[in-house]
């Protein structure tokens, strides 16, 4: 059975098209007047640099270095990180720690800490390898810069990025008491 | 002053200079504030906010697109032919200025009238002249040697010449009313009572004709950007694209000043008697009320560009030929009776 649509003959006044076209002014200059005095029904298109989304919890963003609340850098420069970066972004110069601090029981820190933006992934992989919960990404995904050197962030950059981690265990802390 | 104006008044040929230099200065930086206009209104129509970052809310974009224009690479694509290629938005922007020519822009300023060149025969200037720019775009769509330019060229060809016949047979009633092809006189006409309510018919298909002519939507099926890519221009880009660009929005500029001119009472000031006041600020008066009045019918063209989808070629063409070619000529045929029937030495 074929189908036959059915094709409604035109009135007289919508052969005259003008009907229609009226309406079609109305509808616009509805959505201009609406638009134009900021009282936009649905607002769709956000001032992006400086309005931006919301970003969602557990969003991978750039990964940064974090100190506890007594200002220590949380990472020992165990490598782990570097090794499991896929892109192979890290890269760390591990040094000695001298002992006879209250963390002296720590024997290395990251003497050079270096996360390249232009080759991370932010897959998260460095946040998850850290037995010290010392790298974390954080919410900021726009790095911008106008070299390649730039956009290297050294150990610097990237706790100034990070801040302070309430760290709960203090797992170096005294530890030297208890041994 | 006074020796500036009488140095005008004694050398002709300076004062054309100074009147074309102003019209072409005034008429570019019309041209590209429609631009940032048509950008922002369709965007507020579309729930958008359209350019606002070069400058404050986005004034300065004009300027920002044509020196990106100027300063682009010059691209000449291997399959084309080359003289015409370049010779086709030349051909298609030098008509377009040259119908600004005798349009009345405003009364006198200091006993000068504000018209470039003060034509008997206006009107027929304007329409020879705006019949060349076709040319222009067919030659554009052919020497692209290019599908869709080639398509876009055959269409505005068939549609810029059937749109002209009912344009010019729209406003035979208006100068069979003036019974003077001047368009000073016609604006003079107009002074008490503005043509629009004597021709009304007339207006209409000469303002349906002009969105056909100027390849405005609900008639841009020569550009047509969904089904040609661009049409006559696709092949095109940096400044000659702008070239195409500039004819068109001038070409806008033309069509409204001559509804203006013909059917809206021109620079005259509705209501009011200016005779007492000082001849300088009326003559002003008088070019702003007509710059106002054209500004007008320019956001009456975007607003339709936005607001009307496009038609088909076949309903184009069947509304050019079997609806406004005999309705222009019964508005003709009307008119001269009127005029007979109420001329008392008849």
């Amino acid at each position: 059975m074929p189908l036959i649509v059915q094709r409604r003959k035109l009135t007289w006044s919508e052969k005259l098209y003008f009907p229609a076209i009226l309406g079609g002014f109305v509808i616009t200059m509805r959505h201009f007047l609406k638009t134009a005095l900021g009282r936009r029904s649905r607002k769709v298109t956000m001032e992006y640099p400086e309005e931006k989304w919301p970003v969602p919890a557990g969003y991978r963003g750039a990964p940064t270095l974090v100190r506890d609340q007594d200002g220590r850098e949380k990472c020992v420069g165990c490598q782990l990180c570097e090794f499991v970066c896929p892109p192979r972004a890290i890269t760390i110069q591990p040094g000695e720690l001298p002992g006879g601090s209250s963390y002296g029981q720590v024997e290395k820190y990251a003497e050079k800490f270096e996360i390249d933006m232009l080759r991370c992934i932010y897959c998260g992989l460095c946040e998850e390898v850290c037995p010290e919960q010392a790298i974390f990404l954080q919410q900021d995904y726009t790095f911008t810069g106008y070299s390649r050197k730039e956009l290297v962030h050294d150990k610097q950059k990237l706790l100034e990025l990070g801040g302070i981690e309430q760290d709960k265990i203090f797992k170096w802390k005294n530890s030297g008491d208890r041994l | 002053m006074n020796e500036a104006i009488l140095f005008l008044e004694t050398t002709p040929w300076a004062l054309h200079l100074l009147k074309i230099m102003v019209v072409i200065g005034g008429l570019l930086l019309v041209v590209a504030y429609t631009v940032l206009a048509e950008r922002r209104i369709c965007a507020f129509i579309q729930d958008r906010r359209g350019p606002n970052r070069v400058g404050p809310g986005g004034l300065l974009q004009p300027i920002a697109d044509g020196l990106k224009f100027l300063f682009k690479e010059n691209v000449l694509p291997g399959h084309v032919h080359k003289i015409y290629y370049i010779l086709a938005p030349v051909m298609t922007m030098v008509p377009a200025l040259l119908t600004l020519a005798v349009i009345p822009f405003g009364s006198s300023l200091a006993s000068v009238p504000v018209v470039i060149a003060d034509l008997n025969v206006g009107i027929l200037w304007i329409f020879s002249i705006a019949s060349l720019g076709v040319y222009g775009i067919v030659l554009a769509g052919w020497a692209s040697n290019s599908k869709y330019p080639f398509l876009g060229g055959i269409r505005s060809s068939a549609q810029m010449i059937s749109y002209e016949i009912p344009m010019g047979m729209s406003v035979v009633g208006v100068f069979m009313l003036v019974g003077s092809l001047n368009l000073m006189r016609v604006v003079e006409y107009q002074k008490d009572i503005w043509l629009i309510f004597k021709q009304p018919l007339g207006f209409l298909i000469f303002l349906v004709a002009a969105f056909a002519e100027t390849n405005r939507l609900p008639f841009d099926l020569p550009e047509s950007e969904q089904e040609l890519v661009g049409g006559y221009h696709t092949e095109y880009g940096s400044m000659k694209f702008a070239m195409f660009f500039l004819a068109e929005y001038t070409n806008m500029i033309t069509s409204s000043a001559l509804m203006v001119t013909l059917f809206f009472g021109g620079w005259q000031f509705p209501w009011l008697d200016l005779n007492q006041y000082n001849p300088w600020l009326v003559g002003v008066l008088h070019m702003s009320s007509f710059l106002f009045k054209v500004l007008l019918f320019m956001l009456f063209f975007i607003w339709v560009r936005w607001t009307l989808p496009r038609f088909r070629y076949d309903q184009l063409m069947a509304l050019g030929w079997k609806v406004f070619i005999p309705l222009a000529l019964a508005n003709i045929l009307v008119t001269s009776l009127i005029i007979t029937i109420q001329t008392p030495h008849f």
